[in-house]
């Protein structure tokens, strides 16, 4: 607390943080180059072409005459997809003979190749659905997709979620992981061993100050995602306060517990950095979806707190769920903060013997 | 230049005392390549879906077939009204509701067009985006089964195409291959970057550096003695990782490895410049850490490791040309995945040469005036 400048970046850094992700992180699907190579020419490969021009997700970054020149925009990363569109695509089409139209892809980044693989064919078959057909409605099914608690699509609700279990973990893990290995370090821990304190004082009073200080962090960042990036905020506020007390407490008690098996300041930090900050990005759901681990890793996810954070921030302020379907992760987090919180207890006691 | 071995000499005995710490220096950096690479999977293989379906005739039977056997789709339950299967769509027990109206074969007998709705779960964007198109196609794939049978007056017959993929330079859609050079590139930057923004403000804090101080090494000498020995660890670290990404996941560098290797060296050489600059402005150990790892995180979400560059916005595109770990992730790709020559990433090479003296000039003016 007597530290001015350690002050100002704990809060400083979480607030630029969630604003330059808010702002900057995206995967959204829109104005993706297409390289189109049309062999026809002919109206309806014309009207297909403005189909996709005028649709979000692409614009025609060129239109090519062989396929080498689709390549070449692949290589100058200027083109996301190519698009070839057969000889006599519109008489072909018109005749019912099923003109093929070839999709390539530039599978350098394969996800990308696929999500934009996906878009195009779901607006070219749209497209071609509803073309020259004598009557209107043909008799055919089709789908009205509704996006619910989304609709539109924004990539906000994925990533402010994350970005904010991520600096809240990591923060309070490695504001207090410091704490008692730095009064090791500089031999302070002695006097405090040597009081007629229980170990659990010691512990709860280290952790009470940085919980009010993690906890304020959460708000900040809370109300930054309300205000600038329009999260909603379907759910109960009490909830959402409580749940955010909660994690700031699981935060916190893996510091606690990370600090108390180091033996040194830097042995501490660099566990709750370089142990941390990977795995909570990578096997919280917050960028990669969970359910498409191999099973071991779906396993090791739920050892993660973050993760459950996540389920619960969305449920709140996205879905506006209650206590009926968010008690499960809820559950878990309090788990977890229990069982590292004895853990830490126990490992400080030993310590008094010595 | 004669105290240099000799500063480095401590170095090594500082990391090699500390006996918790060289084994998690090794050890945690491999363990999480080795999760990671499997963590790191977009692709939307499996789309669970809950069923609406009013209309219970074969038509509509023959419709949710359609969806359960195109293997984007696995049916988790069927419910016979749509709130009760949006109750379990909020608990996420389901990923997309399908819900077939009540006259469905029958107006598709008397040639009515027919729409059934979709309800997806769009908190995850990307993911929603995908089962909508996938569905799309399943329809139309059921809409043109349907009239294989069924004859219809002229004219009334939707036209079709076919559409064929290609998926140019990862023909098998391999994400592996794609993240881990990736991870790697992230678990070496973040490694050294640690060790060294650290390692002066350590000195400080334990009030070894006046011991140093007192000696009649140079600055420059000084700052080449704290960078060589983690420069020599991040070098290991990266062979060591080399060697498990070929081991476990069977990655090879396509390119040549002396580049990679020539890229590293100058690379480590400016992250550290910048992590002892961060040391040396410093005033505790804390500090330090939390402003090495509050640019690791900006480096590393904005690197395109994990959401493509081209996507962020302009300004967050100007901010990543000062981006180290943008230049290496993309070296590796380059180099690892399309093997790309030493003229191809010559203008990275540039950069980061700037960047590695800007750094180390300016850690060794800050150093300077502190210790003075």
């Amino acid at each position: 607390m007597r530290d001015k400048r350690t002050l100002l970046i704990l809060f400083g850094m979480p607030v630029a943080q969630i604003l330059i992700f808010g702002f900057a992180l995206n995967n959204e699907v829109e104005n993706a180059g297409v390289a189109i190579y049309d062999m026809s020419g002919d109206y309806e490969s014309v009207l297909l072409q403005n189909r996709l021009e005028n649709s979000e997700q692409f614009f025609i970054e060129r239109e090519c005459q062989t396929t080498e020149c689709i390549e070449e925009a692949f290589r100058q990363s200027k083109a996301r997809i190519g698009i070839i569109l057969p000889q006599n695509f519109g008489s072909d089409l018109l005749n019912g003979q099923k003109p093929e139209i070839k999709i390539v892809s530039d599978a350098s980044d394969p996800n990308q190749a696929q999500v934009l693989t996906s878009y195009a064919t779901a607006i070219i078959l749209t497209h071609v659905k509803g073309r020259a057909t004598i009557v209107q409605n043909a008799p055919i099914v089709s789908a009205i997709p509704r996006m619910i608690f989304n609709p539109e699509l924004k990539s906000v609700y994925m990533f402010v979620p994350g970005v904010m279990g991520l600096i809240l973990l990591l923060v309070g893990a490695m504001m207090t992981s410091l704490t008692i290995a730095r009064e090791k370090e500089l031999g302070t821990m002695e006097l405090l061993l040597v009081s007629p304190l229980y170990s659990w004082h010691i512990i709860f009073g280290k952790v009470t100050p940085y919980w009010l200080l993690s906890f304020f962090n959460a708000m900040v960042i809370v109300t930054l995602g309300i205000i600038v990036f329009d999260m909603p905020m379907n759910g109960s506020a009490a909830l959402l306060i409580g749940s955010c007390l909660l994690f700031s407490l699981t935060a916190l008690a893996l510091g606690i517990f990370i600090s108390a098996k180091a033996n040194s300041q830097m042995t501490a930090m660099f566990v709750s950095m370089m142990g941390l900050l990977l795995p909570t990005i990578l096997l919280s759901g917050f960028v990669f979806p969970i359910e498409n681990m191999p099973i071991v890793l779906q396993v090791v996810s739920n050892i993660i707190p973050a993760k459950w954070f996540i389920m619960i921030i969305k449920g709140l302020m996205i879905k506006g769920s209650g206590m009926t379907v968010i008690w499960k992760p809820v559950a878990v987090l309090v788990f977890i903060t229990l069982l590292l919180g004895v853990a830490a207890i126990k490992s400080v006691k030993p310590r008094l013997n010595e | 230049m004669r105290a240099l071995p000799h500063i480095i000499r401590k170095e090594f005995r500082q990391i090699s005392r500390n006996k918790v710490m060289l084994p998690l220096l090794f050890v945690l950096p491999i363990i999480q390549l080795i999760m990671l690479g499997f963590a790191a999977d977009f692709e939307v293989k499996n789309v669970n879906l809950a069923i609406v379906d009013l209309d219970k005739t074969v038509t509509s039977q023959r419709l949710i077939s359609k969806f359960t056997s195109s293997g984007y789709f696995t049916q988790v339950g069927s419910f016979t009204n749509v709130e009760v299967a949006m109750l379990e769509l909020e608990k996420e027990n389901t990923d997309m509701i399908l819900c077939i109206p009540k006259d469905l074969d029958a107006d598709l007998s008397n040639l009515q067009p027919v729409q059934v709705q979709l309800l997806l779960n769009a908190v995850n964007n990307q993911k929603a985006g995908i089962a909508s198109n996938y569905s799309i196609q399943v329809i139309n794939s059921f809409n043109e089964d349907r009239f294989k049978n069924v004859s219809l007056p002229p004219g009334m017959a939707p036209l079709s195409v076919d559409i064929r993929e290609a998926y140019w330079y990862n023909s098998l859609l391999d994400y592996k291959t794609f993240m881990v050079p990736g991870i790697l590139a992230i678990l070496v930057t973040m490694l050294t970057a640690f060790l060294s923004s650290i390692n002066i403000i350590r000195e400080r804090e334990m009030g070894t550096i006046e011991q140093l101080n007192v000696t009649p090494i140079t600055k420059f000498e000084f700052i080449l003695g704290k960078i060589i020995p983690f420069w020599i660890i991040g070098m290991l670290v990266m062979t060591f990782g080399l060697v498990v990404s070929y081991l476990l996941f069977n990655i090879t560098t396509a390119g040549s490895l002396l580049t990679l290797f020539a890229f590293l060296a100058i690379y480590l050489i400016a992250v550290l410049g910048l992590g002892i600059l961060i040391s040396t402005i410093t005033e505790t150990q804390q500090q330090a850490m939390f402003i090495t790892w509050f640019f690791l995180v900006i480096f590393l979400l904005l690197s395109g490791l994990f959401t493509p560059v081209d996507s962020i916005p302009e300004w967050a595109q100007f901010i990543n040309h000062f981006n180290p770990i943008k230049y290496f992730v993309e070296v590796m790709r380059m180099v690892m995945l399309k093997s790309s020559t030493f003229a191809d990433i010559r203008s990275h090479f540039i950069i980061m040469s700037l960047f590695a003296v800007f750094y180390n000039v300016l850690a060794m003016r800050s150093y300077s005036k502190t210790s003075g």
